[in-house]
């Protein structure tokens, strides 16, 4: 099952007009310059309509069926968020059009989603300019290095700790920031290595930047030494960096802020459900605790009441009276804005982060996915999303149980967070592998978990099944584990050869990187 | 509001099952000091309520969907056909992630192949990726490719002063952990032969922006005068590129450019307050080892059938950990999926009208409010649709008396980013501005110019003559925002 390029059903002439004639007088164009020939294709809007629907029908998704992929926290994407993002007074409005006069209303979502954010990890400052955990990432260093060299005039400092079982964008991020990874191993229950780490604190001390955490961990565990860890690294004058691709496990369970963690970004695409797009857009908001508060990228929103300015952010628990668009008990969504209260216009302002690593990203951050996140957040309330992690924690725990025996799982005798690592290692199957695993798995109408992750585990199945599965869907998925195991030993080939349902084979990924074929022709001549 | 389908039953069966009596027993890992912290929020809204508090937040600003845009400033209010946002609503591709199994991800991956495909026909390169997070980011990206590919031997970096502001802002963010220092950003405003002499054999690239930030056309000879410049250098030739001009004008693949980026909203994608958009990347082929960024590749599966693939993944950042290109990981997908769709309907006819209609009705505003007495289009260049309009009064306060007297969107203030053009205005006309939205700009334009007392009314005559290049002064593009973050070399 193949669809043809979109060049290949191409026809000369074919167009659909979406523009009106000119109404103003043409005027000549340039003598230079003009290009002769712009080779996009040419069709009608019903070949277009049919060529990415059919397209769209050859791709698993959330909403055609389960999608364990650890790590990426792959929960319901709720409707109400697209609706709210194409609301044209979100949608429709230009990045740099009046702030104050014309712009209010989007201000006051961004303010209030920096103070919500704050809140829910334990931050006293919080921005929404990185598009992508591992942007905000980048974002989190930098502040780092940049307070402990201008701050505390440190310069030396250069090391930034990274734990063996971290996803790869840690690393890459800190050597993109201009400084050296050096490896943390985990210990036998699956925590940093607390004897490790002080060795390297008492080797790289003076030189240390901090340590980038990832809590719980990719092996799905909260770190038991949480505390003693951060406490080791603050002692020998480092920052501890908090990776939030697991926050979902954590909700109303724990603050990071509370902790001790200095800065950690958050991924609104995975926690706070807006989509991933099949691969993006996300937003890799960063937190950061009062210390580094002014080094954030800006602008940032603050908020004044007539001559009064609040500082940014405000203190715990004062913002909750912002949080509506209009004061509480006086008909919320009832009348029209400009009707309401004139005093509430100018309100919210930009303002720059006084010592600011400066600009991650032009304008102000992936607002379209700020006000999915915006929604989910205000639609849960402190309660909704503590039971959000409980279930997500539980379904996965759930999971655990029904496996275990079945599939080594290392930790397996501890209590997991929102995910699990099982390996695809199977007595009397020696040459089934994991990857043999979650191709079979495609057969039964689910999405393979992460694979080959984290590196520290063997032929890793790295299964997070997110709150909104219910325990019918679950146990579909056990029972096709269960059953592919049962297949390993019986009848292997059936694994080997798989999928068998999808609309293609096993793909050649040696060949596509060895003869690259990366454009179509006619563009490109194949 | 909850998204949780299972019921309490199943919850019962389901602690039995692990073993435990209550779901908070699973948290015992969490210090008890910090377990179950009271989180102060504002109380959980249901979906009906939460719709009308977002519906009023939305009407507390003006969309250009009701109000006439004359701002552009490197986001831009082009048409979208209904086609696009259709194909986008569809589950199986924005419920999707990054296609890490190919055999259930042909969708993304082909539709991926084929913006990469449209991507090089528009840019005139040989290869393009899927996407980096805007026109900012990626030109950041192209920089740090540069200095790949000079294997860290060069460290200066010439930046043209019209290249975006924010632009130039993030570039400095992303390299301050780098080698790099910027020069160039004294050269005269649109001066490209006074930005090549800054070029020497330590530069790693030159970046040019074209039209440039003030909307300046460069011809592709000029063009590719600067390329040779940073080619004789031994440098990198990085261009930022509007896409809807390319509709009409020459690619940077045809005077000389190593990588072509820009910021791809343009295509397809709402304005949105600034994001998401996608930032795009191209480049030559054999430079494609060096680059970032997640690229589709064409296969076959056992059978002999075509595929895609996610393909040169040793260059990333899961693969490769501290030696990756970038640590980019997820990218803006759905939003290279929307200017797939978008250059699959316009097609070639409709990309190039939509660029011939922004430039018609560009230079018809243009010409109408240089004959304003008290206004005058500066530059001495051809442009495409933005120009720059020296102004009797604060462009502020213009903006405040078309907002509120006409119900328009004015320009941007140049004077934030260059202190030499105090009180000089960038507009912006596209296909989507009327000659009536036009015509009532210069009418507003023309009142208020009457309605305040303005101690400069410009020479008599001054007019298409009034030239860049201009002098930058001190404040080389810092911004008036203060968000330049120039820091010095070798920090």
């Amino acid at each position: 099952m193949t669809e043809p390029l979109i060049y290949e059903i191409s026809r000369p002439g074919r167009h659909a007009d979406y523009l009106p004639d000119l109404d103003v007088p043409e005027t000549a164009l340039p003598a230079e310059g003009v290009r002769a020939d712009l080779p996009l294709p040419e069709l009608a809007e019903i070949d277009v309509v049919r060529h990415y629907t059919r397209l769209s029908q050859l791709n698993h998704s959330i909403d055609t069926g389960f999608y364990p992929l650890g790590s990426c926290t792959m929960k319901y994407n709720p409707r109400v968020n697209e609706v709210a993002a194409r609301l044209p007074g979100f949608a429709a409005i230009h990045p740099l059009q009046d702030p104050e006069n014309t712009a209010q209303g989007a201000l006051q979502l961004i303010f209030e989603l920096q103070e919500m954010l704050a809140e829910i990890a334990g931050f006293d400052a919080v921005t929404l300019q990185p598009s992508a955990g591992a942007h905000g990432e980048l974002t989190g260093v930098l502040i780092m290095r940049k307070y402990l060299y201008e701050e505390r005039g440190e310069t030396q400092r250069d090391v930034i700790l990274v734990p063996d079982s971290a996803h790869g964008t840690n690393p890459a991020t800190t050597s993109m920031s201009g400084l050296r990874v050096i490896e943390v191993p985990s210990d036998a229950r699956g925590n940093v290595d607390l004897e490790a780490l002080r060795a390297l604190v008492a080797r790289h001390g003076p030189n240390l930047v901090g340590l980038m955490l990832t809590n719980p961990n990719t092996l799905g565990l909260f770190d038991e030494n949480v505390e003693e860890v951060v406490r080791l690294v603050h002692k020998a004058g480092g920052l501890v960096y908090g990776d939030g691709a697991n926050f979902n496990a954590i909700l109303g369970i724990a603050r990071p802020g509370d902790l001790g963690f200095d800065v950690m970004h958050y991924n609104l695409h995975k926690t706070f459900s807006t989509p991933h797009g099949g691969g993006g857009p996300g937003s890799g908001a960063v937190g950061v605790a009062a210390h580094l508060a002014e080094y954030l990228p800006g602008p940032v929103v603050a908020y004044a009441h007539g001559e009064d300015p609040h500082p940014n952010p405000l203190p715990r628990g004062e913002g909750t009276d912002l949080f509506l668009p209009f004061p509480a008990g006086e008909g919320r969504g009832e009348g029209d804005w400009d009707e309401h209260d004139h005093d509430h216009m100018g309100e919210f302002y930009w303002t720059m982060p006084a010592k600011s690593i400066g600009r991650v990203k032009a304008f102000w951050g992936n607002f379209g996915v700020l006000v999915r996140a915006y929604t989910y957040i205000k639609m849960h309330g402190a309660e909704g999303l503590r039971a959000v992690s409980e279930n997500a924690v539980l379904n996965a725990n759930y999971l655990q149980a029904r496996l275990r025996g079945v599939y080594p799982i290392p930790h397996g005798d501890r209590t997991c967070m929102h995910e699990f690592v099982a390996q695809g290692i199977l007595a009397g199957a020696a040459d089934v592998n994991t990857m043999d695993i979650a191709k079979r798995l495609m057969d039964f109408g689910f999405h393979p978990p992460t694979v080959y992750f984290p590196l520290i585990v063997r032929e890793a199945l790295m299964i997070e099944p997110t709150e909104t599965e219910g325990k019918e869907t679950l146990d579909a998925f056990a029972d096709a584990l269960i059953q592919i195991a049962a297949e390993a030993r019986a009848e292997p080939e059936l694994l080997k050869t798989a999928p068998h349902t999808a609309p293609i084979g096993r793909l050649d990924e040696v060949r596509a990187a060895k003869n690259l074929i990366l454009c179509a022709a006619p563009v490109c001549l194949g | 509001m909850t998204y949780i389908p299972n019921t309490d039953a199943d919850r019962a069966a389901m602690l039995a099952e692990v073993g435990v009596g209550s779901v908070a027993e699973l948290f015992h890992d969490v210090p008890a000091a910090h377990r179950f912290p009271e989180l102060i929020l504002p109380p959980a809204l249901s979906e009906l309520e939460m719709l009308a508090e977002l519906r009023s937040l939305a009407a507390a600003n003006w969309d250009v969907q009701m109000t006439p845009c004359f701002l552009g400033a490197g986001a831009y209010n082009h048409f979208i056909p209904s086609v696009v946002d259709a194909m986008l609503q569809r589950g199986e591709f924005f419920t999707a992630y990054t296609p890490y199994q190919p055999e259930i991800s042909q969708g993304t991956l082909q539709a991926h192949f084929e913006y990469q495909s449209m991507m090089t026909a528009l840019t005139g390169m040989e290869v393009a990726n899927v996407s980096h997070y805007d026109g900012a980011t990626a030109a950041a990206e192209a920089v740090i490719m540069a200095l790949g590919v000079a294997r860290g031997k060069r460290c200066k970096m010439a930046l043209s002063p019209t290249l975006h502001p924010q632009y130039r802002a993030v570039i400095y963010t992303y390299t301050q952990g780098m080698c790099l220092e910027a020069v160039g950003e004294d050269a005269p405003l649109g001066d490209l032969a006074a930005l090549a002499a800054r070029i020497d054999d330590e530069t790693a690239c030159v970046v040019a922006q074209n039209p440039d930030f003030l909307g300046r056309l460069y011809t592709p000879a000029e063009m590719q005068a600067l390329a040779d410049a940073a080619h004789a250098a031994g440098a990198q030739f990085i261009v930022s590129v509007d896409p809807i001009s390319l509709g009409l004008f020459t690619p940077p693949g045809e005077y000389g450019a190593d990588i072509v980026t820009g910021e791809g909203q343009s295509l397809g994608n709402a304005l949105s307050f600034g994001g998401p958009y996608l930032g795009f990347f191209a480049m030559k082929l054999s430079d494609v080892r060096k680059s970032a960024g997640r690229i589709v590749g064409q296969t076959e599966d056992a059978e002999g059938e075509r595929g895609y693939v996610l393909t040169l993944s040793t260059r990333e950042q899961h693969i490769r950990r501290e030696k990756a290109s970038s640590n980019i990981c997820t990218n803006q997908a759905l939003n290279a999926l929307a200017a797939a769709v978008y250059m699959a309907a316009m097609g070639k006819h409709g990309l190039r009208k939509a660029a011939e209609l922004s430039y018609h009705k560009t230079h018809y505003a243009a010409g109408q409010i240089d004959a304003l007495s008290d206004y005058a289009v500066v530059g001495n260049g051809p442009f495409f649709k933005e120009f720059v309009v020296k102004c009797p009064l604060p462009v502020a306060e213009i903006n405040h008396f078309l907002l509120e007297e006409y119900g328009l969107i004015g320009g941007y203030d140049l004077g934030q980013d260059y202190p030499a053009l105090e009180n000089h205005m960038l507009l912006c006309v596209t296909e989507m501005n009327t000659r009536e939205q036009i015509d009532a700009l210069v009418e507003g334009l023309a009142e208020v110019a009457d309605a305040f007392p303005h101690p400069n009314p410009l020479p008599e005559g001054e007019g298409t003559s009034a030239n860049l290049p201009l002098p930058l002064g001190e404040g080389r593009g810092e911004g008036g925002r203060g968000e330049g973050n120039r820091r010095q070399a070798n920090d």
